[in-house]
């Protein structure tokens, strides 16, 4: 099997009931009355031979790489940013979202062939948010960095548009 | 400069360097190797991810 890239359906659901909040918090009747708290977003590899698609729904063991310094579930995604959405015109439209740091897994082994990344969010039950693959790699002994693309109308990790 | 590597931190130049690049319309990627004695013992990758997914097409029903 393969991994594809693609942001999860269930995530389109979820974000209408409200079970997702990226960036600043904001929504007080969340958690707490008082003390509403941002989720927090982890970023977790799988092996190139597993199966991470669209049809993901929440975070899985199967198929994640292991290997030296590197602890199942992936490490915490820096969810510094709001969303931004904005009108191309009066019909049109899109929100947009990126993580606001690279991520970064220093001073891993990870034999095995890995291509892919899963976000999630670890605060609401590990629902799976989107799908990221690149080429295949392995690390030794070394460190592998995400960089983000730039957090723009077209480019952002996350984006939804009306057209 | 000083390399983490399988045998532990060694100057880099006791060892073979490589590296390489991956340019296309989904990612950047650099990636770098130290090999010693021809076995593996260190590679690092930086990935840039210039493609990600969206959802277009939102709706919505008439009355």
């Amino acid at each position: 099997m393969a991994n594809t890239q693609s942001m999860c359906t269930s995530f389109l659901g979820e974000l209408m009931l409200g079970q997702h909040q990226l960036g600043t918090s904001t929504i007080v009747s969340r958690g707490s009355l008082t003390s509403p708290t941002t989720d927090t977003l982890k970023a977790a590899l799988y092996l190139a031979s597993a199966t991470i698609n669209a049809a993901t729904t929440v975070y899985t063991v199967t198929g994640e790489v292991s290997g030296t310094n590197y602890t199942a579930g992936g490490i915490t995604v820096t969810n510094a940013t709001a969303p931004t959405s904005t009108n191309a015109s009066a019909t049109a439209g899109v929100g947009y979202w990126t993580a606001s740091a690279s991520l970064v897994y220093t001073t891993v082994t990870l034999s095995t062939a890995f291509d892919t990344v899963l976000i999630y969010n670890s605060t609401q039950s590990n629902k799976a948010i989107s799908v990221h693959t690149f080429s295949s790699q392995t690390i030794t002994a070394g460190t592998l960095t995400l960089t983000m693309p730039s957090n723009t109308t077209t480019t952002a990790l996350l984006r939804l548009a009306t057209t | 400069m000083i390399v983490t590597t399988t045998k532990g931190d060694m100057d880099d130049s006791l060892l073979e360097h490589r590296t390489g690049t991956i340019d296309n319309e989904n990612e950047l990627t650099v990636w770098d190797e130290y090999w010693l004695d021809g076995e593996l013992v260190h590679r690092s990758a930086h990935v840039t991810l210039k493609q990600s997914p969206s959802f277009a097409g939102g709706e919505t029903a008439t009355f």
